[in-house]
């Protein structure tokens, strides 16, 4: 454990405007698709327009007559290829059955966008015209859509496997069975977690450069040092003559943090036509070929005593991997179930995970990867279980909270929490509300034929993905170490660059990063550039994804800056004839610390330590920079309490979010606009999962949600306005205290939805619907409540209305009503 | 056509969309594509005056238009436009992608509402066109609501 280091902050803290937006408010900014190279050809993928089937033949004739066509590839022709796409995180001890992925298809496709051949030349609109000119003959195979029905192996999405099953994982911690047997009341629920996509409003994007044996690519990553390794290990490109890029990105949200099949065509094409290539997706790509996320099928169990002390949590988790695995596929819910357990103190927990192939595109990490899952599975059962017991829910967690004494609290699973104090949250949060108030509105409101209801939830998550040693190969089973670097450059004319490894995409790091390296070496942030995405530039890196890069990423910079300070100080010391000791940071200045008049700026220090040696101390190493390279004892675990209040038209189902509290804790903040930010964006996330998003394939496999027209991303007039506050409990895992943010309002949101919904609607009989909840599912549920319904629509029991598709797995064969927006 | 003020003159081929022709043929890459469909409304930009996404328009059509993009709406010694600077004050920007056709969607709101503070709602219901998946638009509508009461202030 390191101790939190009270540090001379003047910037850290404060709302500092970005140092980003100048060039962005100004259209100045640089994303792939602004980018052009001299002599660059144009890419566009053939795709299958079946779910299934095998390839039987291929013929280009038709696209390579056209103008400017210089070539079509097919997965033969790429049998060079070292290695297939990556699966880099497997759980430990557990083996993994899964199909090799390669770039192009060769000899079957296994989903509806399965790259089949691609298309270069001199023009992108003749390319894509091209693409569509290639005459592909399929022999279609039997589909299978549901995760339920994909289990039993009647349909196999491959053949060699012999199996859809690709891996079953259980951890846990105590007696889940005999807590179960024991309790006075349990709970059961089957909950989907339906298909969603990242939807970033930059698709991804590609250009690769192949030039007299070297690799460069611009890449719409988040991953760029993990490109250059991939690419070194699947094209056999030693790994110093390949160079990544990632320039701006136009938001990523998971769904760059993938190794794809473009970039791997782009660099091999580039190498064969010894040309510049460029691929731009379209949206109607992204929505089919960018993995999708979440996808569970969750059976849960609670089991607590009469007085409402939860003593056992399970989960049987069957997870859609969908075709193939993506990059982290596997791991996706074991994220989510390091922390099962939540907010609460309950003894006895156990997560059975099946991972089961379907025809259907990889379904990867997306903002919050599984831990979005897992704390709704336990917020909404959480509500469950209060309704049981007749409990007020708030009072339930109360009870059960983890108190803030108990830390560091060691969970059943072997994690240990570091700091928390969720009561707090919680508090803060209902005083912000006001629930008398509200329970009078909902009163006066039923009597218009308007439902309210309000819904909590209250999460703690894991994130800080680093440390390597738990999450590397021998611990959690990923394929590299999780930690972050810095390189703190100071110039001869005292301003700084700081070079950093994670990769950032919107969360404003050149902002955060200068004001924490700023503060330490007694300069302005202003003076203070942080370079971002190149692996040609600073130290390797591990990227931007699980609120890791201010946790790991920016206390790397802090450490760097902090060794140029204690150098700085000595080279102060040596010239006022001063003891070391004596030497702090004053007022922009390294200054006496009796006699602040005394001292020198950045610039003066740098002036010493690169232009005039005599000024230096004896033996000591000139220049002023420090590379670093972080990685921390214990991962950080950020909490907060969301409530959510929602009126409904009792005449539609349709659902509105009217107020949105959120109470957050990720530590000290360094500036509090940008966390603010991140939860905003990460809520409206979650209430576009909850209310409007999925990703909706038909029975045949059909992708009946391919663009922005049937995927509803919810608008400015679907949000609300966020009332949002914070509280600062230390992480005591790193020296700055913090935790992370970026995610934590995506994994609070949907249960406080969910959990409001049937607020509002439990007086007139519902006592549970599964998300999406739109207008068409809550009107059923509404109407097979007053007894209107045909059949027994079980919605008692978490069953999805059948309406909604039987036994569907949220995007297994249902109506595309994501769209009802 | 005028672009930003600047008279341009090129010979296109009839299916250039609007956006392909400012981006790949002017080079000005500040109006972005993020959708196949007309929903995302990250190519908006102003043709004579009125806001219009900029890949539902064939460059053809919009022959002798008077054209302003992102790039245009900064002074020419380099002080920002109002609704710029909102954006930069209140954080309503975080990857940026959406930003200049969510700007200049808001001008067009802000001019066609006229003097006089705006209200949440219409600013809200102003920018339905226009998708931003990063800052729940919260910080966006302040924004806006802050630069349309700037506008206010200082007649044009």
């Amino acid at each position: 454990m390191t101790t939190i280091q009270e540090q001379p902050t003047k910037h850290v803290g404060q709302s500092l405007r970005r140092k980003e937006d100048p060039r962005l408010v100004t259209g100045r900014a640089k994303y792939v698709d602004d980018i052009v190279v001299h002599g660059m050809l144009h890419m566009a993928v053939v795709r299958s327009p079946e779910a299934h089937a095998r390839i039987v033949s291929i013929d280009a004739s038709g696209a390579l007559a056209l103008p400017g066509i210089k070539a079509v590839y097919t997965g033969e022709d790429l049998s060079d290829l070292l290695a297939p796409l990556p699966m880099a995180w497997a759980p430990p001890g557990v083996e993994v059955k899964g199909p090799d992925r390669w770039p192009l298809a060769r000899g079957e496709v296994c989903h509806v966008g399965d790259a089949v051949a691609m298309v270069v030349g001199d023009d992108k609109h003749v390319v894509a015209d091209a693409a569509q000119c290639v005459v592909v003959e399929y022999e279609p195979l039997p589909v299978v859509v549901d995760v339920e029905e994909a289990l039993k192996d009647e349909i196999l999405v491959h053949e060699s496997l012999g199996t859809n099953t690709t891996h079953h994982w259980t951890m846990g911690g105590g007696d889940v069975d005999a807590a179960i047997a024991e309790a006075d009341v349990v709970v059961e629920r089957r909950i989907v977690n339906h298909r969603t996509a990242g939807a970033p409003i930059e698709p991804r994007g590609v250009i690769a450069e192949y030039r007299a044996g070297s690799l460069t690519v611009w890449s719409s990553t988040q991953v760029p040092h993990l490109l250059r390794l991939f690419y070194a290990v699947q094209m056999g490109i030693s790994e110093d003559r390949v160079r990544v890029v990632a320039p701006e990105v136009g938001g990523g949200f998971g769904g760059k943090l993938q190794i794809t099949a473009e970039e791997t065509l782009c660099a091999w094409a580039s190498k064969r036509l010894d040309r510049p290539v460029k691929w731009i997706e379209t949206r109607s790509e992204n929505m089919a070929v960018s993995h999708h996320g979440r996808d569970q099928v969750d059976y849960v169990r609670m089991a607590a005593k009469a007085d409402g002390t939860i003593t056992a949590f399970h989960a049987n988790i069957i997870q859609d991997v969908g075709a193939y695995f993506g990059l982290l596929t596997p791991m996706i819910p074991e994220l989510g179930a390091l922390v099962m357990t939540g907010c609460y103190k309950i003894p006895n927990v156990r997560t059975d995970i099946t991972g089961v192939l379907t025809n259907k595109y990889i379904t990867d990490a997306i903002r919050g990867a599984g831990r979005p899952e897992m704390t709704h599975m336990l917020e909404v059962t959480i509500d469950q279980l209060a309704s049981e017991l007749g409990m007020d829910p708030i009072e339930l967690r109360h009870k059960n909270f983890i108190a803030p004494g108990d830390f560091p609290y060691e969970t059943p699973y072997g994690i240990t929490y570091d700091s928390g104090n969720y009561a707090t949250t919680l508090d803060r949060a209902l005083e912000m509300l006001d629930m008398d108030a509200l329970r009078a509105e909902q009163a006066s409101l039923r009597e218009q034929g308007i439902l309210r209801g309000v819904g909590f939830s209250t999460y703690t998550e894991i994130c800080g993905l680093a440390p390597s040693r738990a999450v590397g190969p021998k611990g959690f089973g990923l394929g590299i170490g999780l930690y972050e670097s810095a390189l703190v450059r100071v110039h001869p004319t005292g301003s700084v660059t700081v070079f950093t490894g994670a990769s950032p995409h919107g969360q404003g790091h050149e902002t955060g990063f200068a004001q924490i390296v700023a503060d330490r070496l007694g300069t302005d942030p202003s003076v203070v550039e942080v370079i971002h995405g190149d692996t040609a530039t600073g130290p390797m890196g591990l990227g931007t994804y699980g609120s890791r890069s201010l946790s790991i990423g920016g206390v790397a910079a802090a450490h760097a800056a902090e060794k140029l300070a204690e150098k700085c100080k000595a080279i102060v010391a040596f010239n006022l004839e001063a003891s070391v000791d004596d030497i702090e940071v004053i007022a922009g200045k390294f200054a006496l610390a009796g006699d602040p008049d005394q001292g020198m700026t950045l610039a003066e220090v740098a002036g010493c330590a690169y232009i005039d040696a005599s000024a230096m101390p004896e033996g000591m190493e000139l220049g002023l920079e420090q590379t670093l390279i972080y990685d921390p004892s214990n991962f950080v675990f950020p909490f907060g309490a969301h409530v959510c209040v929602v009126d409904i038209d009792a005449a539609t189902g349709k659902v509105d979010v009217v107020r949105w509290i959120a109470v957050d804790d990720c530590g000290p903040a360094i500036n509090p606009m940008l966390i603010d930010g991140q939860v905003h964006g990460g809520v409206a996330h979650g209430i576009g999962q909850a209310l409007y998003e999925q990703v909706v394939y038909d029975d045949r496999g059909q992708l009946v949600t391919g663009t922005f027209m049937d995927y509803a991303l919810p608008t400015a007039g679907e949000i609300p306005s966020f009332e949002t506050d914070r509280t600062e409990t230390p992480s005591p895992s790193n020296s700055l205290g913090v935790k992370g943010i970026g995610e934590a309002g995506t994994i609070a949101a949907t249960p406080a939805i969910v959990n409001a919904v049937v607020d509002a609607l439990r007086h007139e009989g519902v006592s549970y619907v599964d998300m999406p909840l739109t207008p068409l599912r809550v009107w059923q549920a509404l109407e097979e409540a007053r007894g209107r319904g045909d059949g027994p629509r079980a919605s008692e029991q978490g069953v999805a209305l059948p309406d909604q598709g039987e036994g569907s797995a949220g995007s297994g064969p249902t109506t595309p009503e994501g769209g009802a927006a | 056509m005028n672009v930003n003020g600047q008279p341009v003159e090129s010979v296109v081929a009839p299916r250039l969309l609007l956006v392909h022709y400012l981006r790949d043929v002017l080079g000005l890459t500040g109006t972005h594509v993020g959708c196949d469909t007309s929903n995302c409304g990250a190519c908006t930009c102003l043709v004579d005056g009125e806001s219009v996404k900029s890949c539902t328009l064939l460059a053809v059509q919009a022959d002798g238009a008077d054209v302003t993009t992102i790039e245009g709406m900064a002074s020419a010694d380099g002080e920002l436009h109002p609704l710029q600077q909102g954006f930069w004050d209140e954080h309503g920007l975080q990857c940026g992608y959406c930003t200049p056709g969510m700007i200049m969607a808001a001008a067009d709101l802000v001019e066609r509402h006229g003097p006089g503070p705006i209200s949440e709602e219409d600013v809200r219901r102003g920018i339905e066109g226009n998708l931003c998946r990063c800052t729940g638009y919260h910080n966006i509508v302040k924004a806006i609501r802050a630069a349309a009461d700037k506008m206010s202030e200082v007649p044009a």
